[in-house]
């Protein structure tokens, strides 16, 4: 590398073409060793170990210690014993990702296309709910959502919920926890997209006859689907996989597959059972995945 | 393709009183104007004159805050820009880059629910030379082929109207001259109405059969391109289109067909047709190419009128050399001398005489402070628009 070679007189001897080119191959891995080995120590070896863990023998226990069996089995028998939560995680995370679309596409086109100077300030706005911590947010919708809350009693005197109706420990107020707690992944890409959409090429669609509606759908939203793309994985990976939502706003009759692999792990202590739960999840999300990036035509994604 | 001009119902595009207001600024104002069926009308102006405005509302991209257009006898001014018989060609060509050039070509018939394009889109594109590049990107296509690409997408549709904003203003110079002869022939092949927005006063001319010209929100003169140069109508225009020599002078009458003329301590005179006012103050304007140079006043013919000065500047540009004549008063007059062989070159630093057949100068009224003006108005830099 011309770099590394001194640099003291005003022509530095030129470095054989042979060696320059050779360590000029080197210097991308080089950049990525670091990477990589942090990877492979925090990543690679606890994903190995857990895998492993998902095939031991199920009988035995943390005192006793756990012999490694092959047992596949720990598969189908955690499929049938919590088919619906995982049913369930998908369902809702499916849901709050509808949600978060119907607010977060009109709120990143508004920023994006519409805010002139405020453009900024909006942003951080969208972000600004980032600097707290995740808990203590979820925990504040505990608040809101509570029994005794003024939006409750609001609710009630309008008759929109029963006299003994609530919002908390509901399907609705998981779902809108995980709306409300990922939106900022899905608005953050989709601006970035609509950010770029020169507002002359709507000008000309609805030159060539196209109503608003149809230049929309014919201009704005293919320029937009990078963002759309990344937005929507970036939003419904993490919130498939959330188990504060539901344990915070929920009751175990919402309890999502998070839930009941943090229980594996930290309360039933059957190790097993929570690294096959573990892969399971893993392995429907990379389905899902790869599903939709198929159907979304992702020439510009990846 | 004269079938097309058939089949658009007949209609001049009225402009009446159409006025354009940006908080307090008037960027359109009171503009009133006719655009006969099937012409190439260019709108020719400045930076900021309002000619892209005017553009913007025609094709409803803009909102008139009063005034009318009017296609036929029907008033489009209110229209959503998609129910309008009219298409632009964009400065920037704005094409849609995730579609391909025949979709792109296509997007009007398809917003309109026309199923087979397939003949429609390929005729086009042979029209504007581009047979085969159906299936490729607008970004892998040059300055050029997107700038036609454009004009197809805006033809297929067969507007009544056809509104081109700066169309050639991207491209470079050699190009610029080629795609005026190809938008020329097109139009005629078409036989659309062309209203052509432009800066560039050479390419008004060279291609419009009448050119307005636009200045601070109003249409200073219209006409045809020989007209409007040969005897412009206010001294925006003389120095706008082309360059003139405006001497300030005092008009006294007309007399025997003649309006007499005072300025700056000589007498002058100029035809009566080619007067705009024959009393008060007055600008005499020449052309530089129809002033001629000699050594002294005895070489002058008879009948031609003269002024001396001093040769401070000759710029030998091939086909003319172009000289500036420092006159008694210290206004420097602008000659351009033919190149034909039959004229001596007059050397920097002489004395020499500068002068005109009568019937090639021209009087224009005068705002009493106005004094000599002989420098052109500038173009805005390319790329630039109101």
């Amino acid at each position: 590398m011309t770099l590394l070679a001194p640099t003291g007189s005003g022509h530095p001897p030129p470095a054989p073409p042979a060696a320059r080119s050779g360590r000029r191959r080197l210097l991308p891995y080089l950049l990525l060793l670091p990477g990589a080995a942090w990877l492979l120590i925090f990543f690679g070896v606890p994903l190995l170990q857990l895998a492993a863990a998902s095939l031991y023998d199920p009988s035995g226990s943390l005192s006793t210690g756990y012999a490694m069996t092959w047992a596949f089995g720990n598969y189908p028998d955690v499929v049938q014993a919590y088919w619906p939560q995982l049913l369930r995680s998908f369902g809702y995370a499916g849901l709050a990702l509808v949600l978060a679309l119907l607010l977060g596409y009109p709120l990143a086109y508004a920023i994006a296309q519409k805010a002139g100077r405020w453009k900024n300030l909006l942003l951080v706005c969208v972000v600004a709910p980032m600097f707290t911590s995740f808990l203590v947010r979820t925990l504040a919708w505990k608040t809101i959502l509570s029994d005794n809350g003024a939006l409750v009693g609001l609710l009630r005197d309008v008759h929109l919920l029963a006299p003994d109706g609530r919002l908390l420990a509901t399907p609705f107020a998981v779902v809108l926890g995980l709306t409300y707690n990922f939106l900022p992944f899905l608005v953050l890409p989709l601006y970035a997209s609509l950010e770029r959409l020169d507002p002359r090429l709507l000008e000309a669609a609805t030159d060539l006859y196209a109503s608003p509606a149809q230049a929309f759908r014919r201009v704005t939203l293919p320029l937009s689907m990078p963002g759309l793309v990344a937005g929507t994985l970036l939003f419904f990976i993490p919130a498939s996989g959330d188990y504060i939502n539901a344990e915070l706003l929920g009751t175990p009759n919402e309890y999502m597959i998070g839930n009941v692999i943090d229980s594996a792990f930290l309360v039933r202590l059957d190790y097993p059972q929570g690294a096959a739960l573990s892969f399971l999840l893993m392995a429907a999300i990379l389905a899902v995945v790869f599903g939709y990036l198929r159907r979304a035509g992702t020439e510009e994604v990846l | 393709m004269t079938g097309m001009a058939r089949e658009t119902p007949a209609g001049d595009l009225r402009l009446a009183n159409l006025t354009k207001r940006f908080g307090i600024f008037t960027a359109v104002d009171d503009l009133s104007l006719t655009i006969p069926q099937g012409s190439f009308f260019a709108l020719l102006g400045a930076s900021g004159c309002g000619k892209t405005t005017t553009l913007r509302m025609i094709a409803g991209l803009e909102e008139p805050t009063s005034g009318q257009v009017l296609l036929g006898d029907t008033d489009i001014a209110r229209l959503r820009p998609y129910k309008r018989p009219v298409n632009t060609v964009f400065q920037s060509y704005a094409l849609f880059p995730h579609l391909t050039i025949f979709e792109n070509v296509a997007f009007g018939l398809r917003r309109r629910g026309i199923r087979s394009v397939d003949d429609e889109v390929t005729r086009m594109l042979s029209l504007v030379q581009l047979d085969g590049y159906g299936n490729r990107r607008p970004a892998q296509l040059s300055g050029g082929q997107q700038q036609r690409v454009a004009l197809a997408r805006a033809l297929i549709n067969r507007p009544q109207v056809l509104l081109l904003d700066e169309p050639l203003g991207a491209l470079d110079l050699k190009l610029r001259r080629q795609m005026q002869i190809e938008l020329k022939r097109i139009q005629t092949e078409v036989g659309i109405t062309f209203v052509h927005v432009t800066h560039d006063q050479e390419e008004a001319m060279t291609m419009a059969d009448t050119v307005a010209v636009m200045n601070a929100g109003r249409i200073e003169q219209q006409g045809a391109p020989a007209d409007l140069y040969e005897f412009p109508a206010t001294a925006f225009v003389a120095n706008f289109l082309g360059q003139s020599n405006l001497l300030a002078g005092e008009a006294a009458g007309t007399s025997g067909g003649e309006v007499a003329v005072t300025a700056h301590g000589a007498r002058f005179s100029v035809p009566a047709g080619r007067s705009r006012a024959d009393r008060g103050p007055v600008h005499l304007g020449v052309r530089p190419e129809k002033l001629h140079l000699v050594g002294s006043a005895d070489q002058v013919p008879q009948g031609h009128q003269l002024v001396t000065g001093l040769v401070t500047d000759a710029s030998y540009v091939g086909v003319s050399t172009q000289y500036l004549l420092r006159t008694g008063w210290g206004t420097e007059l602008s000659v351009f001398a033919a190149n034909n062989g039959a004229e001596a070159r007059v050397p920097v630093g002489s004395e020499a005489v500068a002068y005109w057949d009568p019937r090639h100068a021209f009087l224009l009224p005068r705002d009493a402070a106005d004094t000599d003006r002989t420098t052109p108005v500038l173009d805005e830099p390319v790329g630039a628009s109101s």
